[in-house]
C-alpha cells in the first residue's frame, strides 16, 4: 500500500548524490523548476502587457546588464569605480561607429564593443593595484573625467555635444523596431550576463576575485597574482558594462554626451548599493529600482494631482533628495540591499507560521 | 629544501632580522621559536614572500627564490597558515578550500563562465581532493557555513586545510595552536604529526608552547632581537645557555650552571 501523502507536505530530505548537483546554481528541483517558470513569465511579458511597460521593462533589463558588470567589480572583487557612466559611453560610442562608419552589422559590433570598453576597463583598471577604497574611487573618477571630456570635445570621432544617431538592429531582414522585439533581445542577453556572471562565481577565476575582496594578503600567499585578477575584474566588468552601453545606444537611437556623466556612474553604484553587493539577482532587484524609482513617483504625483495641484512642482525638485534618502536607508538598514530582504522574506515564510 | 642564508631585513634603522643563517631539511618539522618581538613571523614572511630582503638569499629546493613574488612562490608549493586569522570570511569553508587549490586548477574567465565540459569536470575533481581535507580536519558539519561565522578554534583549523589543499611541498604554519585549549592543542598537534607523516610535508612552525616544540620538532631555531642565537636539535637547544638567557634571564642561567 502506497502510503497518502499531504498535498501540503514538501518532500522531506534534499538529496545530492554526487559533487555535480552539489555545486549546480540551483541546487534543489523545486528553486529550479520556479526560475524555469519566472524566465518563461518574463518570455510571455510583452505579449500580456502595454507597450509602455515593456519599454520600461528594457530599459530596466538593459540597466541591469550594466549593473551586473559594475558588481563585478565592485560587489565581488571589492574595487570600487566611479566610472561607470563613461565606460558606458565607450560602448554606445564604439558600438556607434563601427556601425556606422565601418558598417559592420550590429551582431558583430555588440560584442566587439564589449571587447573595447573591456580594453579601456583594463586600462583604467592599472592603478587598482597601488590604490585602495577612495584613492581609487578617486582615480577611476579621473577616468569618467577624461573619457567625458573627450567624449564632448572630440569632435570628428564621437560629433560632439551633438552625439551620433545609429538605427535598429535587424536580424534576417525583420528589424528589431518594435519595443516587443527589443525587450527579447534585451532578455537574451540578461539571462546570458547573469548565467556567466554566476558561473564565474562558482569557478576558479570568480573565487580567486571573491579572495582578492575579502583579504588580498591571504589571497596572494595562496597563488594569486593580486594585479592580474584585478586587471581581469576590470576587464569583465567593463566588457557587460561596453554590452549595455551599446544595447542603449541602438535602443535610444541618439548617443550624446549628457547619458555618459558622472551622474550616471553614482545611480549605477546606487543601483548595487540597493539591489545587493557581490549578488547577480540583486543587481537586478536593483537596476529595476532605480530605473522604476522616477517613474513610479512621476505616476504618484499625476495621481494626486488633482487633490493637490501644488504638489507636482514641489516634488519634482526634491526627487533627488527621495532618491537620495532612499540610498540612506537601506545603508542604514539593510546594507546587504534588496536581494538579502528577499532572501529574509522567503526564510520567513517557509518557516511561517512557527519562525522560532 | 629550504636554506635560508645570511637574511636581513630592515625597517628604515630598525633591523627585524640581522644576518639569520638556517636551513631546514626534506621532511623534517622545524620548529622556530623566540620571545615576542623576535622576527619569527617577519622569517616567515620572508620565505612566503610578503617581505622582501635587505640582504640575503632564500633557496627552496634548489631554486633561488630571493626574488620571486608571493604568489609564484605559492605555485612552486610553499603554503602558509597565518597567526591571525586570514580567511576569506565571507566565503564557506568550502570556498576557502577550493581557493586553497588555485594554483593546482587551470580553468580561465572563459571556461568558467561558461562552466561546461572542462571548467565543470576541473572543479569537481577538485573537490574530491577538498573533502578529503575536510574529512581529515574533522570538519565536515561546518563545510557550507561563511568561515566568519565560525568558532575560533575551527576558523584556525579552516586555515590549516587551506594551506594544505594548495598540496603544498613547504607548510610555513604560525603559531596554530595560539589562543586553544589543551584538548583543542592536542587535536591541533595530531593534525601536524598526520600532515607530516601522511602528506610527508615538510613543516616549519612557530610556536610558544616549549612542550609542543620539543615533543613534535626534528631541529629548532631561536631567534632573539632578529638575530639567530641557537640551532640544533630540541635536546640541543635546551642546554644551550644562549637561549636559556633570552628567556629566563641572566641569573637564572647562573642557577642553572651553578
Amino acid at each position: 500500500m502506497t502510503a497518502v501523502q499531504s498535498p501540503f507536505a514538501i518532500g522531506c530530505g534534499d538529496f545530492r548524490v554526487n559533487y555535480t548537483q552539489d555545486m549546480a546554481i540551483y541546487k534543489n528541483v523545486r528553486v529550479r523548476r520556479r526560475v524555469i517558470f519566472l524566465v518563461i513569465l518574463f518570455f510571455l511579458f510583452p505579449i500580456l502587457a502595454p507597450e509602455y511597460y515593456v519599454s520600461l521593462a528594457t530599459m530596466a533589463g538593459i540597466a541591469s546588464i550594466g549593473a551586473i558588470g559594475l558588481n563585478i567589480l565592485t560587489g565581488f572583487t571589492g574595487q570600487i569605480s566611479l566610472g561607470v557612466g563613461a565606460f558606458l559611453g565607450v560602448g554606445g560610442y564604439a558600438s556607434a561607429l563601427l556601425t556606422t562608419r565601418l558598417g559592420i552589422p550590429f551582431w558583430f559590433a555588440l560584442p566587439l564593443s564589449g571587447i573595447f570598453t573591456a580594453g579601456i576597463g583594463a586600462l583604467f583598471g592599472i592603478p587598482s593595484l597601488r590604490l585602495k577604497g577612495l584613492y581609487l574611487a578617486m582615480a577611476t573618477l579621473a577616468a569618467q573625467v577624461i573619457i567625458y571630456f573627450l567624449f564632448n570635445h572630440w569632435d570628428a570621432l564621437t560629433g560632439g555635444t551633438g552625439g551620433l544617431v545609429v538605427q535598429r538592429p535587424s536580424l534576417a531582414g525583420f528589424s528589431l523596431d518594435s519595443e516587443m522585439s527589443y525587450y527579447y533581445l534585451m532578455l537574451v542577453i540578461l539571462i546570458l550576463t547573469a548565467l556567466f556572471t554566476l558561473n564565474l562565481f562558482r569557478s576558479r577565476v570568480g573565487r580567486a576575485l571573491v579572495a582578492v575582496r575579502d583579504r588580498d594578503l591571504a589571497a596572494e600567499v595562496m597563488g594569486i597574482d593580486l594585479f592580474k585578477y584585478k586587471i581581469i575584474a576590470f576587464a569583465v566588468s567593463s566588457f557587460f558594462i561596453g554590452v549595455s552601453g551599446s544595447l542603449m545606444g541602438h535602443y535610444t537611437l541618439v548617443i550624446t554626451p549628457e547619458n555618459y556623466g558622472t551622474q550616471i556612474s553614482i545611480e549605477y553604484l546606487a543601483m548595487i548599493l540597493i539591489g545587493g553587493l557581490g549578488s547577480v539577482m540583486g543587481s537586478i532587484y536593483g537596476a529595476a529600482f532605480i530605473t522604476l524609482l522616477p517613474v513610479v513617483l512621476r505616476e504618484l504625483m499625476t495621481a494626486v494631482r488633482e487633490v493637490f495641484p501644488n504638489l507636482e512642482s514641489i516634488f519634482i525638485g526634491i526627487k533627488e533628495i527621495i532618491f537620495g534618502g532612499i540610498i540612506i536607508i537601506f545603508l542604514i538598514y539593510e546594507s546587504e540591499g534588496l536581494a538579502k530582504m528577499w532572501r529574509n522574506l522567503k526564510d520567513y515564510i517557509k518557516l511561517w507560521p512557527f519562525s522560532y | 629544501m629550504l636554506q635560508v642564508i645570511r637574511n636581513s631585513l630592515y625597517f628604515g634603522g630598525v633591523a627585524a632580522l640581522s644576518d639569520v643563517s638556517f636551513s631546514v631539511e626534506r621532511g623534517e618539522i622545524f620548529a622556530l621559536i623566540g620571545p615576542n618581538g623576535a622576527g619569527k613571523t617577519s622569517m616567515l614572511n620572508c620565505i612566503s614572500g610578503l617581505y622582501h630582503l635587505s640582504a640575503g638569499r632564500i633557496v627552496f629546493d634548489g631554486k633561488d627564490i630571493t626574488r620571486l613574488p608571493a604568489y609564484k612562490r605559492a605555485e612552486l608549493g610553499i603554503a602558509r597558515a597565518f597567526q591571525n586569522i586570514e580567511l576569506f570570511k565571507h566565503m564557506t569553508v568550502l570556498e576557502n578550500l577550493m581557493l586553497g587549490r588555485h594554483v593546482r586548477m587551470k580553468s580561465g574567465v572563459l571556461a568558467g563562465g561558461i562552466y561546461w565540459g572542462k571548467a565543470q569536470k576541473e572543479e569537481v575533481e577538485h573537490r574530491y581532493a577538498v573533502e578529503e581535507i575536510i574529512d581529515f580536519l574533522e570538519i565536515e558539519h561546518v563545510r557550507n557555513m561563511p568561515v566568519g561565522t565560525l568558532a575560533y578554534g575551527l576558523q584556525k583549523r579552516v586555515e590549516v586545510g587551506r594551506a594544505l589543499a594548495l598540496e603544498p611541498k613547504l607548510l610555513l604554519l604560525d603559531e596554530p595552536m595560539a589562543g586553544m585549549n589543551s584538548e583543542e592543542k592536542e587535536d591541533m598537534a595530531r593534525f601536524i604529526l598526520d600532515i607530516h607523516e601522511e602528506r610527508e610535508t615538510t613543516i616549519v612552525l612557530i610556536e610558544h608552547d616549549m612542550g609542543v616544540v620539543m615533543e613534535l620538532s626534528q631541529h629548532v631555531a631561536v631567534l632573539d632581537f632578529g638575530m639567530l642565537i641557537g640551532f640544533g636539535t630540541p635536546e640541543e637547544i635546551q642546554a644551550n645557555p644562549k637561549v636559556i638567557q633570552a628567556y629566563l634571564g641572566e641569573e637564572s642561567l647562573l642557577e642553572v650552571q651553578g
